[in-house]
């Protein structure tokens, strides 16, 4: 823990992200308005001290909407980390540990993988139709083959070390062995690469929301409002541009915390300070 | 080397068999009636029933699986639902514009990234450092679409450098195709940069820390030399095979990207097919794209060997 502390890219990560974070958690106890709240004498009233955002075509605060949205894009993205932990780590523990699985999980995941990340989440979201967790449930699909090589990679290293095979010459079950002895081992590559894989995931579920594939209108997420504004993006730009900086403070937040727990918990992947 | 591509070709054969029953699977994950849903909200049944038969699926599904596979090889992706035209038509007549936009993107990324990521790693720890590091880590984190937006404003709106979308071929301005082209290519490199930079200046500090640099150096070779001409071979290996995962990103970007400058291309295409739900167009799409990807990093594979000699003798050539 304490080399991260230490770590400065990390903790201004950690700073940017937590900040993020809070003020989507706290939304209701920060914003006294309704983000669904429409006042047309108020509308396109730019960013004043009255109203820190401005205000949309429908004169709702963009303050309120924004932290309301962050609520919904960080949501997404927490859901798609959890499906890839759970997902990712299980196959990629399967193909890693049993060899008669390898080579089919595998060419499914490269084929997977042979689309590019954004327009394979595209296609399938296309299909399910637009909601929030058809988004959650394309980018998972895209980025759990990821994870599972990068989980299959370590337990291929792992499982042949000594102590492996000495908890197997004592009698321990392959389940107990992966479980207990096999996976912890294999932590930090996933801390890294699921932290990555947040960081995409908050931009490709804005990337799917401005083409109308993500969470209903109604709802507004982060990549809705910048869809929104881009119509009045002459006249109001602010609607556009606020919403974007909170997306580019969140990724820039996520890859400065990957980067740093690649730093300290993997040198091995230790490529940028060399 | 002829050996070394066709064994890459044949590799890569299994995987373009997946990839069309994924883009052939797609249908099936619509929840309910596919020809309902691509129908439209308030179709008559007649015109359901003349959409599930354009699309085939009032056959068995063994059926409308060799059927595809039987088109496929025909070149035949189907027919589009809104354009009423073949899908393969619509995407190669569209074609060229985004090659074009990706191409100038490619050349802008190559520059400026492999330029700014070698300034950072000849003076590491710099203030050129630190700048070069900054601006790659937000070239990353920033949505692209988003940057577009922004970029208009900026350059179309506020300063009138260049229109706010359109599209002009090369071919029929030269002048023009740059005013149209510029800022989608920009918007689409930008992302690219930030990562091209961060791996060129990882792999060429690591170069720059070998012996046969130190080698260079005592030897009296200017440092210019010893950068541009020693350690720049090495660096390019791990950068040939970054410019796949480019490719992936431009192409994915273009749907976006074409979409909000309003280029006439294959990513507009795509993106417009999704508003209008234009399932063959979405499957055809996806699979030309991914086609074409798994295409363009079987010849980097290749390239990667001409580059480095010990991919093509070592490694598991037949």
């Amino acid at each position: 823990m304490i080399p991260l502390l230490r770590h400065r890219s990390f903790m201004l990560g950690l700073v940017l992200f937590a900040a993020v974070a809070l003020v989507a958690l706290a939304a209701p106890f920060i914003v006294d308005a309704d983000p669904a709240r429409m006042a047309l004498r108020l509308r396109f009233k730019p960013p004043s001290s009255e109203f820190l955002f401005g205000t949309d075509n429908l004169g709702r605060s963009m303050l309120a909407r924004v932290c309301y949205g962050g609520r919904l894009s960080l949501a997404i993205g927490l859901a798609v980390v959890a499906l890839n932990a759970v997902f990712g780590v299980l196959i990629g523990a399967l193909a890693g540990y049993v060899p008669r699985l390898d080579g089919a999980l595998m060419r499914l995941s490269d084929a997977l993988m042979a689309f590019p990340a954004v327009l394979l989440a595209i296609g399938i979201a296309a299909a399910l139709g637009p909601t929030a967790s058809t988004a959650v449930i394309a980018l998972a699909i895209v980025y759990i083959p990821r994870t599972a090589r990068i989980l299959r990679a370590s337990v291929l290293v792992v499982r042949r070390l000594d102590f492996v095979e000495a908890a197997r010459a004592i009698g321990c079950g392959h389940l107990r062995i992966v479980a207990r002895h096999i996976l912890p081992n294999c932590l930090a590559p996933l801390i890294v690469q699921l932290s990555f894989v947040f960081a995409y995931a908050v931009l490709s579920e804005a990337v799917l929301s401005f083409l109308g594939l993500g969470a209903p209108p109604s709802v507004p997420s982060w990549g809705i409002l910048i869809s929104e504004g881009r119509g009045y993006i002459r006249e109001a730009p602010w609607l556009t541009v606020v919403p974007g900086i909170a997306i580019a403070m969140t990724v820039l937040g996520l890859n400065l915390m990957g980067d740093g727990f690649r730093d300290v918990l993997d040198p091995r992947l230790r490529v940028e300070q060399i | 080397m002829g050996r070394h591509a066709l064994w890459r070709l044949i590799q890569a054969a299994p995987l373009l068999l997946l990839i069309s029953l994924i883009s052939f699977l797609l249908l099936y994950l619509i929840p309910g009636d596919p020809a309902l849903v691509a129908a439209g909200p308030g179709a008559s049944a007649d015109v359901v029933a003349q959409v599930r038969h354009n699309m085939g699926l009032d056959r068995p599904f063994a059926v409308q699986l060799g059927l595809f596979y039987a088109r496929l090889l025909h070149g035949d992706l189907g027919r589009s639902l809104v354009l009423g035209q073949p899908v393969a038509e619509a995407i190669l007549q569209r074609a060229p514009v985004t090659l074009w936009i990706s191409l100038y993107s490619l050349v802008l990324t190559i520059i400026l990234g492999l330029a700014a990521g070698i300034a950072a790693a000849v003076r590491h720890n710099s203030w050129v450092d630190q700048i070069v590091s900054v601006v790659a880590l937000l070239g990353v984190s920033l949505p692209n679409f988003w940057l577009a937006l922004v970029m208009i404003v900026i350059f179309s709106v506020q300063l009138g450098w260049f229109p706010t979308g359109g599209y002009v071929a090369p071919t029929t301005s030269l002048a023009g195709w740059f005013a149209t082209a510029t800022m989608p290519a920009v918007a689409l490199a930008l992302l690219q940069i930030g990562l091209l930079t961060r791996i060129t200046r990882a792999t060429m500090l690591d170069v720059l820390r070998q012996d046969y640099i130190r080698t260079a150096r005592a030897k009296g070779l200017g440092e210019a030399l010893v950068v541009g001409r020693h350690a720049l071979a090495n660096t390019m290996i791990p950068i040939v095979t970054v410019v796949g995962i480019i490719l992936s990103v431009l192409l994915s970007g273009s749907v976006v990207i074409e979409t909000v400058f309003a280029v006439p291309g294959v990513g507009a295409l795509l993106g417009n097919a999704i508003l209008a739900r234009d399932y063959p167009m979405i499957q055809g799409g996806l699979l030309f794209v991914a086609a074409t990807l798994l295409l363009l990093n079987v010849g980097i594979d290749v390239l990667y060997a001409a580059f480095d000699p010990r991919v093509r003798l070592g490694g598991d050539d037949p």
